[in-house]
């Protein structure tokens, strides 16, 4: 076993874990923070999208004893201070980006990230961007709505396909 | 996934001790053998994880040369080489943006995977891979799939690219995958033009000669419209025959020349 720590959502956690405990496990299993989906476990899905040190990383694809001492963020952790939905949960609420809602957590994760590095992306930055989130329900023309919405730009300019 | 023991140490000396005991492997970014090891395909008895290694980050650019520690992410490339664009675009093609914020260069190159993208940067540009112990040639580093010239143990400290007056990468991806069907990589030096691709062969990434001729003397997308590869040697699936990936090598070098202008 291995002895771990990190900041999650801002909270100092630790645990033991075995060494092939994967970051998501840890998450999921010994925090309880279930808003990290496991959708494909072979790191294709992007449900599973975390930020590391600041940046995106795919959970099932990353041990958790990789992450000792990381800053790590979560969707439990996206909400305003007041439990409102932030900024890009609100866009993918108003532009339908989301039915099942399982890749969800993904997505909003993977959109900070793009956001954070590139504040106001074309349609073409937003579909490069989450070339590794699936979704299997919208067909992405919403999630990519409410991504250029979120950055605060005009999305009536986003032609249907 | 079988269970393991996982270190990290903070220097090359201390990961090398640390992969001389029996079964132990070395983890790179972990995007390739993570998911091989929850697929049973490998167990090692111990993972050393290069990722906490600080001499082993980075991009520099020193007389013509640019350097990538071995642990230095797809993802730092594609942000840091600006000085070989060629490199940096392809680095920023890869996988995906969050495979890319772990996958490391020194991985990729330590695994060799037929359809991996930067063996053919490697290639092309006649890189040196710089180990605990030695400097190798990439002309002598590839051996077929998934095989290099890596000792047990030995590990990838950093790569040393020239810089070509010219390059550009195109790939045509496996649409679910999102690996290489066909890439091809075309470097232009004063000393000559190198063309390397990757994912077309059974014996993984390959130099196209006859393209690498014909462009020293032409350095237009035409210049290569005579010429065609042997199917022979190519890797046929469902995804395409052997023909298919023999045409799509010229298809892809000519985009590449043209692109590099």
């Amino acid at each position: 076993m291995t002895k771990l720590s990190m900041t999650v959502n801002g909270k100092p956690v630790s645990g033991n874990v075995e060494g092939r405990t994967l970051l998501v496990d840890f998450l999921r299993q010994d925090l309880h923070l279930t808003g990290t989906h496991v959708g494909c476990d072979t790191s294709q899905c992007g449900a599973c999208t975390v930020h590391v040190n600041g940046v995106a990383v795919k959970s099932c694809t990353m041990l958790a004893a990789e992450a000792d001492g990381a800053d790590v963020a979560t969707i439990e952790g996206q909400a305003n201070a007041d439990g409102s939905l932030n900024v890009i949960q609100q866009a993918f609420q108003d532009h339908h980006g989301l039915q099942c809602g399982f890749c969800t957590p993904g997505m909003v994760m993977a959109t900070a990230d793009l956001l954070k590095n590139n504040p106001t992306p074309n349609e073409a930055d937003v579909r490069h961007h989450l070339d590794g989130n699936i979704c299997r329900c919208t067909g992405y023309h919403n999630i990519v709505k409410a991504v250029l919405a979120a950055s605060g730009q005009d999305v009536d300019a986003v032609a249907a396909e | 996934m079988y269970d393991f023991s996982f270190v990290k140490p903070g220097t090359v000396a201390d990961a090398v001790t640390a992969l001389a005991s029996e079964d132990a492997q070395a983890l790179g970014g972990g995007q390739t053998l993570i998911p091989t090891m929850k697929q049973r395909l490998a167990s090692p008895a111990k993972l050393v994880s290069l990722t906490g290694i600080a001499d082993m980050q980075g991009v520099s650019q020193s007389g013509g040369v640019l350097s990538i520690g071995g642990a230095t992410t797809h993802a730092a490339v594609s942000a840091q080489a600006g000085g070989f664009a060629g490199l940096a675009a392809l680095a920023g093609g890869i996988g995906d943006p969050a495979v890319r914020n772990r996958g490391t260069i020194g991985g990729s190159l330590a695994n060799n995977d037929p359809a991996a993208c930067y063996p053919s940067a490697a290639l092309a540009t006649g890189a040196t891979i710089v180990t605990n112990t030695r400097e190798i040639a990439a002309d002598d580093f590839f051996q077929g799939l998934f095989e290099t010239a890596l000792d047990e143990g030995e590990i990838i400290t950093a790569v040393h690219m020239p810089i070509p007056e010219a390059s550009n990468y195109q790939k045509f991806e496996q649409p679910a995958s999102r690996f290489a069907l066909v890439g091809v990589f075309v470097a232009k030096y004063a000393s000559g033009v190198r063309v390397a691709v990757t994912g077309a062969s059974e014996g993984g990434v390959f130099r196209w000669s006859e393209a690498e001729a014909a462009l020293g003397a032409n350095f237009s997308p035409d210049a290569v419209s005579g010429l065609s590869v042997a199917p022979g040697d190519m890797i046929e699936d469902l995804h395409g025959s052997k023909a298919y990936r023999a045409h799509l090598v010229k298809v892809m070098t000519s985009r590449a020349v043209a692109a590099a202008g």
